[in-house]
């Protein structure tokens, strides 16, 4: 069974097209390892993943990945400095102990990283904020406060800091909204969701 | 008392060539296969039994009468399909189910007892590789093993790289630990202490180191299940009686149990076997035997490895597993591992788990 890039989720989809071909990729919280499927079969990579939940690594085993049940706060120490051409930290950031030193990690581990994660600055979650006083529950951030495994909420502009702080090079990136692309203009304000390529 | 027919039996037909640099002559493996084998002979799953596992992973066993060991994940529809794949499970060398151990004869018509030469897990797997060779198998589509069975499967991949497309290992290691060597060690001893054992040479007597081997068997037994799966199942409660009997009695359901456990064990298993085996085991470490850097034994492998343990196994626990995991990847080979959660510690491989089955069952698909 492996995936089509059309049916990724868009901040996936864009990892894969940025990809090169015939590389190694560590996905560091694949899930049920779409993005590994795609990968391998359109990219012809050697894709490895890390996952914590049992359940989505028994899927990932079913669907012939390579992925290894674990915590990305702290098994990221058991690979070698630049073992993958790429890491990918998709929609995981924000739910790390120390999303600083998992930065540190990626970049160590990988030549390159790819890190998306929701935008707590979207005009959306402001607006929830501000108007309603509550922590916002919105389409991007679906899960209330107390349930949320989102500890460390960032944003673009604060993203981009940390990459600085960190001597991280931003590479490129991407911006979403309503599922589709949108231009950097704004997109502290405007992104729901953001993708950074990193190198250092 | 037999009911069951005899397993198939494998003369191997040379000399079988040992890690103590001696040879066993005249060797014979003993085993049983389920499931038709494909044309291509692409479809054989090899099933690698633990310490006092035997051949019979699927059949009923020949003196015990019950199941097989392993009933609930070979068979028709089961997640290793007979249905699909030609399932091989043969009894070690050393062991006492049919293959040469020290209960068999050696040439002198007489039992073997310690003359038997000591062998090692992977002269265990060198003996598993005649046979293939001896069935005409080429490449394993999977070779799987819990325990001791996991050991050999590791052994095999590290040693006869081509052999195995998949590697499967549950709750295993790829060395034995100061603290398993030391359980292994008090079994020994419970077997060598009974005048019975009589240096080994019981076979003409009559008698056999029963009461030993019965102790052996019930302290590895407590390193089979957790200490919540103890509790859950026995805690303090007493055995067929009100109060304690200020005695020695089995006054305890723990000690019936083990009791129980240990007696039934004698009638299936040799002594002998028993000491050679956990020797083996002992002996294990895949690191050691090739250069002491574990990556390196996997160099170049290019199976597919699937890695699985336990959280409450205390025996073969978690970091061992983790250990191997990392050996692979530092060596490239494509590994997926998952610790799966389970009250019954080292036991659980063999016991109902559905997150177990998927696993298998997706990783062999």
């Amino acid at each position: 069974m492996s995936g089509s890039l059309n049916t990724l989720r868009p901040d996936l989809a864009a990892i894969a097209r940025h990809v090169a071909r015939r590389t190694r990729v560590l996905d560091i919280g694949c899930g049920e390892g779409e993005l590994m499927a795609v990968l391998e079969g359109e990219k012809q990579c050697d894709a490895r993943g890390l996952e914590l939940d049992p359940a989505l690594v028994a899927r990932c085993v079913g669907r012939g990945l390579s992925v290894v049940q674990g915590d990305a706060n702290t098994d990221l120490s058991d690979y070698h400095d630049k073992a993958f051409d790429y890491t990918i930290l998709s929609q995981t950031l924000q739910t790390a102990t120390r999303p600083d030193l998992m930065l540190d990690e990626l970049l160590r581990v990988g030549t390159r990283a790819f890190v998306s994660f929701p935008n707590f600055a979207h005009w959306r979650t402001r607006t929830a904020l501000m108007l309603g006083g509550r922590m916002p529950v919105t389409r991007a951030l679906p899960v209330t406060w107390y349930e949320t495994q989102n500890i460390h909420h960032v944003t673009v502009d604060d993203f981009r800091e940390l990459a600085r702080a960190k001597g991280a090079k931003i590479e490129r990136t991407w911006f979403f909204a309503n599922e589709r692309a949108i231009g950097p203009v704004g997109a502290n304000w405007r992104a729901e969701f953001a993708v950074f390529q990193l190198s250092r | 008392m037999n009911a069951a027919p005899a397993s198939k039996s494998y003369a191997l037909p040379a000399p079988l060539p040992l890690d103590s640099g001696q040879a066993l002559e005249g060797a014979r493996i003993a085993y049983e296969t389920y499931g038709e084998l494909a044309e291509d002979r692409s479809n054989a799953v090899l099933i690698c039994h633990a310490l006092t596992g035997d051949q019979y992973v699927a059949s009923n066993h020949p003196i015990t009468g019950k199941p097989g060991w392993w009933e609930r994940m070979v068979g028709p529809g089961k997640p290793i399909d007979t249905d699909r794949f030609h399932v091989i499970c043969a009894n070690v060398i050393g062991s006492c189910m049919g293959s040469s151990g020290p209960a068999s004869e050696a040439s002198d018509g007489a039992p073997y007892a310690m003359r038997f030469p000591v062998i090692t897990i992977r002269d265990m797997v060198r003996g598993l590789v005649a046979l293939l060779d001896g069935l005409g198998i080429e490449q394993l589509h999977t070779v799987v093993g819990g325990s001791m069975g996991g050991m050999q499967a590791l052994s095999l991949a590290a040693n006869w790289p081509s052999r195995a497309a998949r590697v499967l290992v549950i709750a295993s290691t790829a060395r034995h630990s100061a603290q398993n060597i030391a359980f292994h060690e008090v079994g020994r001893q419970a077997i060598m202490a009974d005048p019975a054992w009589a240096d080994g040479d019981y076979y003409a007597s009559g008698s056999s180191p029963d009461n030993g081997l019965a102790v052996a068997r019930m302290a590895a037994h407590i390193t089979y299940l957790s200490e919540e799966g103890l509790t859950a199942k026995f805690g303090r409660r007493l055995q067929d009686r009100d109060a304690k009997s200020f005695g020695f009695d089995a006054d305890f359901q723990v000690e019936s149990y083990l009791r129980y456990q240990g007696s039934g064990f004698t009638q299936r298993f040799d002594a002998n076997s028993y000491l050679y085996i956990t020797r083996a085991m002992d002996y294990f470490d895949i690191a050691e035997e090739h250069g002491g850097k574990l990556a390196d034994a996997f160099a170049g492998t290019s199976a597919r490895f699937c890695i699985v343990s336990f959280d409450t196994d205390w025996l073969y626990p978690t970091s061992e597993s983790r250990h191997v995991v990392h050996a692979l990847n530092a060596a490239g080979a494509k590994v997926s591992f998952v610790e799966l959660s389970a009250p019954n510690g080292h036991d659980s491989f063999l016991l109902p788990h559905e997150e177990l089955d998927r696993v298998v069952k997706a990783f062999v698909e």
